[in-house]
């Protein structure tokens, strides 16, 4: 079962007024589909011991409080450029990556905070790269877009749509060439759909059997524009059918769901080799970037999936479930307040990057002229 | 040495390399079962396998970005573009990804890969198919730009470029893979990047040329020596990172220069080479820097408008007899 998607409006030009009835249609279904996946949460909930549970409620509220704290660094000018904000959209990160190894790949778009920190980025690291810092993870030359830690196994942090695709193709590919069960994730908005580089990602990926799994973060809006008004066939998971790729539709808003389908993704990955393609659907709570006025869609839709916010749903089936308490809960968010209070003194005292980094960095073995 | 084609060196260089590290493969369209369009990997297939020689579909973009991030993890990718044209799609991964990878990241990736193929003019395919796109690449910090113009380079600076760890745009000339010369032998004959190689010296006038403009000058030299003027030709194989002083070390000689180039004159290639002799060896200049380049036009398909759009040796003759003022 899956929210209907909303029907296409030929001149792409609906108002806000149209678009308002729209909402209120899928607004049903909508309710409908939440008050089932709860109820699905919560069964999920006896599958994942609780230590693991409690963690990536710790994860989502991380990412939540972090990137509260990087809007309010925006507004005091202390971070420059795009930065855009992940919050609402935490369950995909945090799902998906929980089912991970930690010799296993992810790379994502330039919506790349929660996805660096669940890869165990330090918060301090990520936001002395938002503040341009040398403490940052890519020493204040990649910024907000491009946090990597090759370490870590986070390999980017890519601002141009799409573009990390056949990177991440790649990446599976040379981690089969090497004969190892290393899997790589590759998240990508809906709007990376439309570009060429994924439809030729998935088209190798299948051919050569490589064990990529492709997360498409479906939060409806490509930057102001919604996935009805640039999509011709807007079912996402659908497309893998061209390719004979696996799929699935997965409800973003439930972290558990998004792991349990990631869990079965690398079980096709790890085993066999094979490629496949996760539809998350989600909803970002926050413009596309922090100069965005949101003209483009109602309050009220926004506060409807406010209501299925999925780190109030995750913390709401936990307490049901006796896994959390309000101490616990108070717990995870004074642990989360401190790091992010200690990460943006960090971020404020880690020195600018020295003159000299400016000619740094470009060559691996620099020829001198 | 041995004699060989372009192309066998080129093959060479790629077998050789295969052989000593097992992380380098070749991945390109028909590089495979059809043996190179080219056959530039003729046999390759056959000495290392599927895994490491393959066929790739038609899809520039995606098999670009494929190897870039196959070069993020350590392999060492060579990507074979049928030809530099198509190379055009998938620019957003060269540029984007492979040059720029190492810097954004703060230094935490290397990115040793090799895209190669045929570059500049082939023989009345006209527009989309014949021409030169150096001065694209050489644009951008982050990548290195080769050019070779004979055998024994060609060898010798593939070698290089699959060994180094950064991002190398190999640009070979589809006129040019059948000419043969001699190729040192054995498996550690190099030709270091960005270094120039004076290929005939002289001392009346100096012609900078790259690629299929390499022979044209040559021959311009020995009709030019038969009227009496002493030519030095400049290669700099490398166009980034530009060998700058040996070629302001045959300025200050001949004081003289003329560039011959395929490519486009207008922010081209020799257009940066004008303007760093003006800024480092102005006072050595005895007359204006002329540039012998491409017409400024689409590649025409007619015969006679071809030869027309491209460099030839009459007139490399004529600017140097120009800038000697001779005429």
């Amino acid at each position: 079962m899956r929210p209907r998607a909303k029907t296409n409006s030929p001149s792409g030009s609906a108002g806000v007024a149209e678009r308002e009835e729209k909402d209120q249609i899928d607004a049903d279904e909508l309710r409908e589909e939440h008050e089932h996946r709860k109820q699905e949460q919560r069964k999920h909930i006896e599958e994942v011991d609780n230590e693991t549970l409690l963690r990536m409620l710790y994860q989502m509220i991380l990412i939540r409080r972090f990137e509260e704290k990087a809007a309010e660094a925006y507004t005091l000018g202390k971070i420059g450029g795009f930065c855009h904000l992940y919050i609402g959209q935490e369950a995909v990160a945090v799902g998906t990556l929980s089912a991970l190894r930690p010799d296993d790949y992810a790379l994502t778009s330039y919506r790349d905070h929660g996805h660096a920190l669940v890869m165990g980025i330090s918060p301090d690291e990520v936001m002395a790269e938002l503040f341009g810092k040398i403490g940052g993870c890519s020493k204040g030359k990649g910024g907000s877009m491009h946090l990597f830690d090759a370490d870590k196994h986070f390999l980017g942090g890519h601002a141009i749509v799409g573009g990390q695709i056949p990177l991440a193709t790649g990446i599976a590919f040379a981690t089969k060439y090497r004969d190892t069960d290393q899997v790589t994730l590759c998240y990508f908005g809906e709007a990376a759909v439309n570009q060429g580089a994924f439809h030729e990602s998935l088209n190798m990926a299948q051919l050569w059997k490589l064990p990529c799994i492709y997360v498409c973060e479906n939060n409806q809006y490509g930057m102001g524009t919604s996935l009805a008004r640039a999509m011709s066939q807007s079912n996402v998971a659908e497309k893998a059918c061209s390719y004979d790729i696996a799929s699935e539709f997965v409800d973003g808003m439930d972290v558990l769901a998004v792991r349990a389908a990631t869990e079965r993704a690398i079980e096709r990955a790890r085993t066999d080799y094979l490629p496949s393609l996760l539809e998350v659907r989600t909803y970002r709570f926050m413009g596309h970037s922090m100069s965005d006025p949101g003209h483009y869609r109602t309050r009220a839709e926004i506060e409807r999936y406010q209501e299925r916010d999925p780190i109030k749903v995750f913390g709401n089936s936990l307490r049901e479930k006796n896994v959390l308490d309000d101490a616990g809960l108070k717990e995870i968010e004074d642990r989360v307040r401190a790091e992010v209070e200690r990460a943006v003194k960090f971020a404020d005292s880690s020195p600018e990057p020295a003159p000299e980094e400016l000619y740094t960095d470009i060559y691996a073995t620099p020829i001198k002229q | 040495m041995a004699v060989m084609t372009m192309r066998e060196a080129l093959n060479q260089a790629m077998r050789e390399e295969m052989q000593r590290d097992e992380s380098v493969f070749l991945l390109g369209e028909e590089v495979a079962e059809y043996q190179g369009a080219y056959k530039v990997s003729k046999g390759l297939l056959e000495e290392f396998g599927g895994k490491r020689v393959i066929d790739s579909p038609i899809t520039e973009l995606g098999f670009a970005g494929l190897g870039v991030g196959a070069a993020m993890v350590g392999l060492r990718p060579v990507i074979e573009f049928m030809t530099f044209n198509f190379s055009i799609l998938a620019t957003d991964q060269i540029i984007n990804s492979a040059a720029k990878m190492r810097y954004m990241s703060g230094g935490q990736f290397k990115i040793p890969i090799v895209f190669r193929g045929p570059n500049g003019s082939a023989f009345q395919v006209s527009s989309q198919h014949s021409q030169a796109l150096e001065s694209w690449y050489a644009h951008f910090p982050g990548l290195k730009v080769v050019m070779p113009s004979t055998p024994a380079d060609a060898k010798g600076l593939l070698k290089s470029a699959i060994r180094d760890d950064d991002p190398v745009i190999f640009m070979e000339q589809e006129r040019m893979y059948g000419i043969k010369g001699e190729v040192p032998e054995g498996e550690d004959f190099l030709v270091p990047l960005g270094v120039a190689d004076v290929k005939r010296e002289g001392k009346d006038a100096t012609i900078i040329a790259r690629s299929m403009t390499v022979p044209l000058a040559l021959k311009a030299a020995e009709e030019l020596e038969k009227q009496g003027v002493s030519v030095e030709v400049v290669d700099p194989r490398t166009i980034r990172p530009l060998d700058i002083e040996t070629i302001i070390n045959s300025v200050k000689k001949t004081n003289r220069v003329v560039i011959a180039e395929e490519s486009h004159a207008f922010c081209g290639v020799a257009a940066e080479i004008s303007a760093q002799i003006m800024e480092r060896a102005f006072d050595y200049l005895d007359a204006p820097v002329l540039r012998v380049s491409g017409a400024d036009v689409p590649m025409p398909y007619a015969k006679n408008l071809e030869r027309l759009a491209l460099p030839d040796v009459e007139r490399i003759v004529k600017a140097v007899r120009e800038v000697a003022y001779l005429d």
